[in-house]
């Protein structure tokens, strides 16, 4: 005779979190059976080590673990686009695989996956974020900046920057300089 | 600001037609976006000032609006700090340069010049929300969000 059985999912798993949590100590509340909500800061080993105990009862703990390494990516470009001599001497995706200790395909997935854009896109973002607010000093001329950014040349520099803002860096600046002011005769 | 969030986008434009096409562009893209619209100035200003309403995360203005003019709207709004977060898109036939410095100088962060045919529409609107999303999400200076399309 063969017997079917019927499942009440929500509240197994509520149960495999209650087990593997009571065994961790932290202070938790479960808000359902796919979201927990952990009331104590836990360092990134503690938090590999919870995920650990999860996988051994085949529950991942997902969006956490994704957001914070994303941010760590874009930490790390950030910090690299503000370091001049770091950019010229190091290649991102290895840059990014020794730091995070991931291999680069993988981080570039999971960026993209989560982020609408690629590590690619993000960078230029970010050099260019970078260039506008050295453009915005005033201080330092266009081949300066490319320099300070790795561009190959000036050139390289006005094209890319014309194709993220759809402005030449000499516009940029035109246009910021009357922002600025009509916002101080306003 | 997370990925499930949806993008409140506010539309200023009197034009029916184009109102229609603004919302079917935006249902192919990926990002989850919901669209109000207004047909002209006044109406624009009466909504944001609604205090029960929440306020859009991006606002496209019209500069050719009846009863009151896109760049007038655009200049008042910059000037309330309560508004300080909006992006805001000037949507516009116009590609005179004078037009589009001009949007810039008042506190624009977009000129999106009205494309000609839908699949270009379509990836404009898709850039300005990517390029918006990365602002909102990763701490850029909005001081510097200009984007000429």
């Amino acid at each position: 005779m063969i017997y079917f059985l019927k499942y009440d999912i929500p509240s197994i798993c509520k149960k495999i979190i209650r087990q593997q949590m009571k065994n961790i100590g932290l202070d938790y509340q479960i808000i359902s059976h796919t979201e927990i909500d952990i009331k104590d800061v836990i360092s990134d080993d503690h938090l590999k080590y919870l995920n650990n105990c999860f996988q051994d009862e085949g529950v991942e703990i997902i969006e956490t673990q994704k957001s914070i390494l994303i941010q760590k990516i874009k930490d790390t470009i950030i910090e690299l686009v503000n370091m001049e001599e770091k950019l010229s001497t190091v290649k991102t995706s290895e840059y990014l695989a020794n730091k995070l200790h991931h291999r680069y395909g993988y981080l570039s997935n999971i960026f993209s996956e989560v982020t609408y854009t690629t590590i690619e896109n993000f960078m230029i973002l970010q050099k260019i974020e970078r260039a506008k607010d050295l453009i915005n000093t005033n201080e330092y001329t266009f081949t300066e900046i490319a320099w300070k950014l790795n561009y190959s040349s000036m050139a390289h520099f006005s094209l890319q920057f014309k194709n993220t803002t759809g402005l030449t860096p000499s516009a940029f600046q035109r246009i910021m300089n009357k922002k600025r002011k009509f916002a101080i005769a306003a | 600001m997370y990925r499930n969030e949806v993008i409140r986008i506010l539309l200023a434009d009197d034009d029916p037609d184009d109102q229609l096409l603004f919302r079917e562009a935006l249902d192919g893209i990926k990002i989850k976006t919901q669209v109000e619209t207004v047909e002209n100035g006044l109406e624009l200003m009466n909504q944001l000032h609604q205090h029960d309403h929440l306020l859009p995360h991006i606002l496209f203005i019209d500069l050719n609006m009846p009863l009151k003019q896109g760049i007038d709207c655009l200049q008042e709004i910059r000037r309330n700090p309560a508004f300080q977060d909006i992006a805001i898109v000037i949507y516009s036939t116009s590609s005179m340069e004078r037009d589009i410095e001009e949007s810039f100088v008042r506190g624009a962060n977009v000129y999106l010049q009205k494309p000609n045919d839908f699949s270009s529409l379509k990836k404009a609107l898709g850039e300005v929300i990517t390029i918006n999303w990365q602002y909102q999400t990763c701490g850029l200076n909005r001081d510097n969000f200009l984007l000429s399309l």
